[in-house]
């Protein structure tokens, strides 16, 4: 693995950074909130990704002049990436306040927006259901 | 089939790939605009009516082996977007419309009872944004199209799983822990076709194909393939990828957990079949070697731990889930067997298993509405007290385990058969193996229903017609599609014989 590898891929390298930082917030971080905010850095790495794979060397943006007189000569980028990532956003932003929304009820609910207490509150629910439920089934768990 | 853009007229039976998801996308914001339930549950019956007729007008079209290509908005592929109906999807539509068509009667009175009031509307609402979403990804023949109705069909369904903390708190939890399963599944998928993207230039999956073919050593292809896989597996459950299911099942509403059982997972096996043999070839070494030594010990895996994590289970609902991961199991083994057989064994079993634990669900809604709660102990004596929904209970659950003249009896028979023919008779036996575990569990509950006396002074009457009718209905089509295999098994064959199209492995 040359420097020239290293350099020449350097936007990979930055989407896989990004990326494992994001998903080691969501599954390391007991705050719910915190966990979205891991979410949305995983998500960002792989818009970044797209956008990436969507330049063209010495490219320009991908927009014909008004007249229409295109210069053959002109590279432009390849806007597709761009479009599917504009759509991928919406449904991220969409994602965020969906689990935002769930992080709220779950603050009413429950008093606590943290992993350990919630499990807490729910083996107690658990534990109760079982010796209501349990022993008329002969004690079966 | 295929019309230039330049005929602006088309007529309307060309136009149904399309209405069959779009009808029930539009009719949802309209339920919103009413304001009625009432309304709103008749729109939303319309169009999942709709939406069937279309299905099963498309599923005749193309059960012959012909293909409809739609083109959206008149744009040619690869570079439109391309609605591309075969007869593996054509089925898969129909499943998915057809169930929907049922439960919605059922919906009404079940919802009535577990949703206040002024959440119903929306209710139905996100219930066809979900259908819609379903019915896209298997519609469409766009790889990130895919990608956006799959997210459509999520994120309503986290909403309908978290309706469901009127009741149980903790399907807060159950609906935040698949948001966070179900996005870094949709993300990894995305990662997938991007990888597809850099490396074909290109999203139609048809077209796809076509330029993957020659590229098999490429790593940038392989390492897409691993992402789609895990990406969708996380979405169908795939056994040590379940985790967000039996939470999510439990803590939802009965309807939506009826509709999600018959169809969710159903939806995403689809595209990872998709994926892995029209876009994908089977003979390609890495996905071979993927499917031999990883899909298959999972799906054994799914078959045993499953049941067996199911047997031990005291509240009905969470039983079935289970099992729903088991099920999923036997459908990925007949993927993962790589033959003609074992892929048709797993279409129609996505269809069987489908109307099977719908009618499964609809039964432990019933129960859920009269008893409050689906423990095993408040079901004891309801055999008799409530005949009509214990009857048919016991036929979805033979169904459930395969006993010849049920529709669970010739997915498994098919998947037998084709173990048997690749000379696998120890695969033939954990199969069978694996069915002694859900005869167990299902008789675990016939046993409650109706050899154990009701508590005293404990009486429960029958639930209301509209909700014994659509559960009679599906239990009814178990035995039908048992007896008389002639659609089911044509579709079936004609959608494998289409996945497996170029041929390759037989």
């Amino acid at each position: 693995m040359t420097l020239e590898f290293i350099l020449g891929h350097l936007n990979y390298w930055l989407f896989i950074i990004l990326m494992m930082t994001g998903f080691y917030i969501v599954v390391s971080r007991g705050n719910y909130v915190k966990k979205i905010v891991g979410l949305n850095i995983f998500q960002v790495s792989v818009f970044m990704f797209y956008i990436s794979i969507g330049k063209v060397q010495g490219g320009t943006a991908p927009i014909f002049p008004v007249d229409l007189n295109i210069d053959p000569n002109v590279v432009y980028s390849n806007p597709l990436p761009h479009v599917l990532i504009l759509t991928a956003i919406v449904v991220g932003v969409a994602t965020t306040a969906l689990g935002l929304a769930l992080v709220v009820r779950i603050r009413e609910e429950y008093g606590s927006i943290e992993e350990d207490d919630i499990l807490e509150i729910e083996q107690h629910i658990q534990a109760e259901e079982n010796s209501e439920h349990g022993s008329a089934m002969g004690g079966r768990a | 089939m295929a019309t230039p853009a330049s005929s602006a007229v088309l007529t309307f039976t060309e136009h149904l790939p399309l209405l069959a998801v779009a009808v029930p996308l539009l009719t949802a914001p309209f339920c919103v605009l009413f304001g009625n339930r009432n309304i709103a549950w008749l729109l939303a019956g319309l169009a999942s009516i709709a939406s069937c007729l279309f299905s099963l007008h498309l599923l005749l079209q193309v059960i012959d082996g012909d293909i409809i290509s739609y083109h959206l908005g008149g744009w040619a592929p690869p570079l439109g977007i391309e609605y591309r109906i075969d007869a593996a999807n054509a089925f898969v539509l129909f499943l998915i419309s057809g169930i929907s068509s049922i439960v919605i009667p059922y919906a009404r009175r079940s919802i009535a009872h577990e949703i206040r009031l002024a959440s119903q509307t929306l209710f139905y609402c996100c219930y066809l944004l979900c259908f819609a979403g379903l019915l896209g990804v298997v519609a469409t023949g766009d790889a990130f199209n895919v990608f956006v109705f799959l997210e459509i069909s999520s994120l309503s369904t986290y909403v309908l799983i978290a309706m469901g903390a009127e009741r149980d708190k903790r399907a807060l939890t159950a609906a935040y822990d698949y948001l966070i399963m179900g996005t870094i599944g949709a993300t990894f998928f995305v990662i997938g076709i991007g990888f597809l993207y850099m490396a074909t230039g290109t999203l139609n999956m048809a077209d796809m194909a076509v330029r993957i073919a020659d590229l098999e050593g490429n790593r940038t292809v392989q390492a897409g393939f691993a992402f789609v896989v895990v990406g969708m597996g996380l979405k169908a459950a795939i056994y040590p990828m379940h985790l967000w299911l039996p939470r999510a099942y439990t803590f939802a509403p009965s309807v939506v957990t009826v509709f999600l059982a018959a169809t969710a997972t159903k939806a995403a096996i689809y595209v990872l079949m998709r994926f892995m043999f029209s876009v994908y070839q089977p003979s390609f070494m890495f996905e071979t070697h993927t499917l031999t030594w990883i899909i298959i010990p999972l799906a054994v895996l799914a078959m045993f731990a499953a049941s067996l994590i199911a047997v031990f289970q005291q509240d009905l609902k969470r039983l079935l889930a289970y099992s729903s991961v088991a099920q999923v199991g036997y459908m990925i083994l007949g993927i993962g067997l790589l033959n003609v057989t074992g892929l048709t064994a797993s279409i129609i079993h996505l269809f069987n298993h489908g109307i099977t634990k719908g009618a499964l669900f609809m039964v432990t809604g019933a129960f859920v509405m009269r008893k409050g709660s689906s423990f095993c102990d408040n079901l004891a004596g309801l055999g008799k007290q409530m005949p009509i929904t214990s009857g048919a209970f016991v036929i979805s659950g033979l169904s459930l385990i395969g006993v010849p003249g049920t529709a669970g009896f010739i997915s498994k028979w098919l998947l037998v058969t084709s173990a048997l023919e690749k000379g696998w008779w120890w695969m033939a036996i954990l199969i069978v193996g694996s069915s002694l575990l859900a005869i167990i569990y299902v008789w675990k509950i016939v046993e409650i229903l109706y050899f154990k006396e009701a508590p005293e002074g404990n009486t429960a009457k029958e639930v209301p017609y509209s909700m014994l009718i659509p559960m009679w209905v599906l239990a009814s089509v178990c035995i039908i599609s048992g007896i008389d295999t002639d659609l089911t098994y044509a579709a079936a064959k004609a959608a494998a014989d289409g996945l497996l199209g170029a041929g390759v492995v037989r």
